[in-house]
């Protein structure tokens, strides 16, 4: 018997809970009468945007998302791909933009356990994460503290937890000064016969409650990361979750433990709308029914009520339906673990899901429906606006000047204050750490050789200026960092930033975004197979930048061959793979030199980027490189200087020092070094494969030479690319 | 060389010692779980690193209590071979087997990078590989690494030979430009009375084949296999 707890559903109740009319009117007409207010919670959490991919579905259904070696594709917990021998990747990338804005250390926190969480759900030991972080203009007023919280609290959570940070983007931007972005990404490995899903089967099975009690906090939180923020945010504080690291350690080795024996039948972990949203797909994906009983449920707190119970999203919590014949065993595991268990509900033959709360009758709404009549919106798109065309470039900009300002402000400067709070070599298998183009992990149980790359990279400002390019240049310098180390790119998870969808041209951006990352993806056969979207990224309706950060996964047969961006040896010859420098609209020498954001983005040739990445990974598989890395922000020079600065050596290069050429930021190129031995074959190559290449010079010597233009000293470059950010945040200790 | 290593809920180097034990010994370590009271018959017991019990109360603090500690204490009060590393240099400490606490870094932030390391006594069990080169890199990832004790405490370590290695640049200068975690006198690890018992906060585990970038972590290990030869 259903029974309404005594709370009225208002309209305004209703619309708090972001439930428009027409929304309201579909409840009404799928079950038949009103929702108790339980009923209207769970609705809530189900339709909200971060849940339902209501305004998004329509346009993520456009990526590819298939391959040769995708064993998951988007719908798991995790995207998997096989990578030989029996062995697989798990990998995913999701937001926590909203909570680490409101309270950075446990929003960024708990953001990474919810992705290791995604990962080893599905029985993946964790092996690498990332993260992709946005912040506001160094110089507004909260940006050091949210720097200083968040990079606290992704080493916090990870360090603890025990997963190597591997890579990572750091950028500023005042578009992000009321929204900032924290994106995480973890990988994990498992062997393919060993793969756990959510999907209930059998009925009459236990449904097991494991990990963490459920408390009060995060109650609402997928609702709140559905909606813009106005000025009143510091009142949405208890919608942040706590993080706990120690118990996710323990709630993983206990799940991997307990996979081992066979007891698992199904697995979910409690991420966005904990309880609701696990037990729902659980059942949903199963074709069966749901059962719980609420009186069961590990409670921290007092009197919670089944609404608080359903919507909680206390973190380090898991539900799984058990073997009952193997339950000893499994419970000889939790008890090891010393973790919460609980058998809170069974699974039911008629596709309900029904919550029991003292003997009452809470819930019972159609579990399908819950999931599959979810709206889905075409929602208006306009037309795009073009960007400011490119002006004139004054010729006589000093070239010197516009190298340190590229290496040593904000966005250029080194991010060893950043990753040097993140554990990088835990587990040993870090074989390339931050800094480089990818970050590459040995993967245990094969020859021990075989590795894995991992990037994950975006340009917001080139998405802004053209959605379509923006998002294919996404995908191809993620690509392109991958095969720059010599790895195989294998596949990709996507993280969707961007702002209000509702505004008809925030949609054609997001749209168009994804259209040109699913050409990029197509062309470069580097298929999405898990990812994560979040709208709503707007305050006082001030969008960010789009921000559809991609992560990439990439294969290498023999980790010993890994290329490296550093110059290595005397008289090394310097090559340029790709065409000459041309293109300054959007660039980074424009924003930070010229203080002007005009132009058009740079074209994505996919052709040519897949030929010279497929160039550029073949000699690197024949041994014939001594370094590589990819151009990107600040074209040529800049990736001139990282790569003197990185192998303390300079340089002699011989090159047209027109701005363009310096500082043009063209796609589909890359500086590599070899032997002068071997120039020969690798030029007779790059013609067999119509490869565009050129020599630039030969490494060696105290200072990097660019023709007459440019003569530094790879100690003043140094000094200028480490000190920006240990500056910059110490600052906040003289104030 | 038999060894042991206690593992605790938190710990997350245990697998690396224990592969790195494996692999330069040749024997497969035994895993001895925390509320074990009993340890088999080895040479050497290791407690790793990683934050046990979440280092909640302080780091250390709740796992120097367990019965496996009190096991440890027995081993090592008979002349075992004793070793901590990171949380387990701090739960040697907050048990009572070292002199000294372990403090929040300097910079009061987590730290991982790969430091030097001079090894101060190269005649100690753990130590006498070091003699031909004693300062040698190692890798660091702590928050909480930075020693202290007492004035009598330090003095009876700088006399008694026991400061088994200090922090320092790529030349062995121990100065403070080259201490990464605001250690007194740049001190990374110690030894008891005896002898046999090390605490130290670097990683040598991190740092014993090609693909960490280098083998010299191995010489601790390589000095416990000669000394129990």
């Amino acid at each position: 018997m259903l029974k309404n707890q005594d709370i009225e559903i208002t309209k305004e109740l209703i619309a708090s809970h972001g439930i428009n009319d027409e929304e309201y009117a579909k409840i009404l007409e799928l079950i038949g009468r009103e929702p108790t207010y339980t009923e209207l919670g769970i609705f809530s959490a189900m339709w909200n945007e971060h849940c339902s991919y209501k305004s998004s579905k329509l346009w993520l259904k456009t990526l590819p998302t298939k391959g040769e070696r995708v064993i998951h594709g988007p719908g798991e917990n995790a995207g998997v791909v096989d990578i030989g021998d029996g062995q697989a990747v798990v990998f995913k990338m999701e937001s926590h933009n909203h909570p680490s804005f409101i309270e950075p250390y446990q929003g960024a926190a708990t953001g990474v356990g919810g992705i290791l969480r995604d990962v080893f759900t599905m029985g993946a030991r964790p092996i690498a994460a990332m993260n992709a972080l946005r912040f506001g203009a160094p110089e507004h007023e909260k940006t050091r503290h949210l720097v200083s919280g968040v990079v606290e609290g992704v080493g916090g959570y990870g360090n603890s937890f025990g997963v190597p940070t591997v890579g990572g983007e750091v950028e500023f931007d005042a578009r992000y000064n009321g929204n900032i972005l924290v994106n995480a990404f973890a990988a994990g490995l498992l062997d393919t016969d060993k793969i756990f899903l959510c999907a209930a089967k059998g009925v009459g099975l236990p449904i097991v409650y494991l990990g963490a009690k459920t408390g009060r906090d995060g109650v609402g939180g997928a609702t709140m990361a559905s909606a813009e923020f106005g000025d009143d945010i510091d009142e949405k504080r208890p919608t942040v979750q706590v993080g706990d690291p120690f118990t996710e350690k323990c709630l993983l080795e206990a799940c991997l433990e307990l996979m081992a024996t066979g007891a698992v039948i199904a697995i979910q972990d409690m991420g966005a709308a904990g309880l609701t949203c696990s037990a729902v797909e659980m059942g949903a994906q199963g074709n069966l029914g749901v059962e719980l009983n609420l009186n069961d449920v590990p409670v921290r707190e007092e009197h919670m009520t089944p609404y608080e119970m359903m919507l909680s999203e206390s973190q380090e919590r898991m539900l799984m339906v058990l073997d009952p014949n193997k339950e000893e065993e499994a419970q000889a595991v939790f008890k090891k673990w010393e973790l919460d268990f609980a058998i809170v509900g069974k699974t039911t033959a008629d596709l309900r899901f029904r919550c029991i709360h003292n003997g009452i009758e809470v819930a019972n709404l159609p579990i399908k429906d819950l999931g599959d009549e979810a709206p889905e919106y075409d929602r208006p798109r306009s037309e795009y606006p073009a960007p400011p065309a490119l002006g004139d470039i004054p010729a006589d900009f000093d070239p010197t000047k516009a190298l340190m300002t590229l290496i040593g402000n904000a966005n250029g400067a080194s991010r060893r204050w950043v990753w040097e709070q993140y554990d990088t070599l835990i587990q040993g298998n870090s074989v390339q750490l931050p800094g480089g183009d990818a970050g590459v992990v040995r993967v245990e149980g094969a020859d021990g050789k075989k590795a894995l790359a991992f990037s994950v990279d975006v340009t917001p400002r080139y998405c802004e200026a053209n959605p379509r390019e923006g998002g294919k240049q996404a995908v191809a310098e993620c690509w392109r960092n991958l095969s720059a180390v010599g790895a195989l790119p294998l596949a990709s998870t996507d993280n969707l930033n961007f702002g209000n969808p509702e505004k008809p041209e925030i949609m054609e951006q997001f749209a168009q975004s994804i259209l040109g990352i699913g050409d990029a993806c197509r062309a470069l056969d580097f298929p999405i197979v898990s990812g994560n979207v979040s709208l709503y990224n707007e305050t006082n309706g001030i969008g960010i930048l789009p921000t559809p950060a991609i992560g990439g996964v990439g294969l290498m047969a023999d980790w010993s061959k890994m290329m490296t961006q550093s110059f290595k040896n005397e008289g090394d010859v310097i090559l340029l793979v790709g065409k000459k420098g041309t293109h300054l609209g959007q660039s980074a020498f424009l924003r930070d030199c010229l203080d002007r954001i005009e132009g058009d983005a740079p074209t994505v040739d996919l052709e040519e980027e897949a030929k010279n990445g497929a160039f550029v990974r073949g000699l690197i598989d024949d041994e014939l490189l001594t370094a590589s890395h990819d151009l990107s922000d600040g074209g040529l020079a800049v990736a001139l200087a990282e790569m003197a600065i990185a192998g303390d050596i300079g340089a002699k290069v011989g090159v047209a020092t027109d701005l363009q050429n310096l500082f043009g930021e063209d796609q589909a190129r890359y500086c590599i070094t070899a032997n002068s031995a071997n120039i020969d074959s690798i030029l007779a190559r790059a013609s067999e494969q119509s490869v565009s290449i050129a020599k630039l010079g030969t490494v060696g010597g105290e200072t990097l030479q660019l023709g007459d233009a440019i003569s530094l000293k790879v100690t003043d470059m140094r000094a200028a690319n480490e000190s920006w950010f240990p500056n910059y945040m110490a600052a906040e200790a003289a104030e | 060389m038999k060894s042991a290593v206690i593992l605790f809920p938190g710990l997350n180097r245990d697998r690396d010692m224990l592969t790195a034990l494996e692999k330069i010994t040749g024997h497969k370590p035994h895993a001895i779980w925390h509320g074990d009271a009993e340890l088999p018959k080895v040479d050497l017991v290791v407690i790793p690193g990683g934050f046990s019990y979440g280092d909640y109360l302080r780091a250390g603090a709740i796992a120097a209590r367990s019965p496996a500690l009190a096991a440890v204490k027995k081993h090592a009060d008979a002349g075992g071979l004793t070793l901590g590393v990171c949380n387990g240099f701090q739960i040697l400490t907050e048990a009572g087997l070292l002199p000294g606490a372990l403090m929040r870094n300097r910079d009061l932030k987590f730290l991982c990078k790969t430091i030097h390391l001079k090894a101060e006594n190269t005649t100690s069990a753990f130590t006498s590989e070091y003699a031909n080169s004693p300062v040698v890199p190692c890798p660091i990832a702590h928050h909480d690494g930075n020693y202290t004790i007492d004035p009598d405490g330090l003095k009876d370590l700088q006399d008694n030979d026991r400061i088994a290695f200090r922090y320092c640049d790529q030349n062995g200068n121990t100065d403070l430009a080259a201490n990464p975690n605001g250690s007194i006198d740049n001190i990374a690890g110690i030894l008891n009375k005896r002898g046999n018992v090390l605490g130290m906060m670097p990683h040598p585990e991190n740092l014993i084949e090609k693909a960490h970038g280098g083998i010299q972590g191995r010489m601790i290990f390589e000095s416990l296999v000669k000394a129990v030869a």
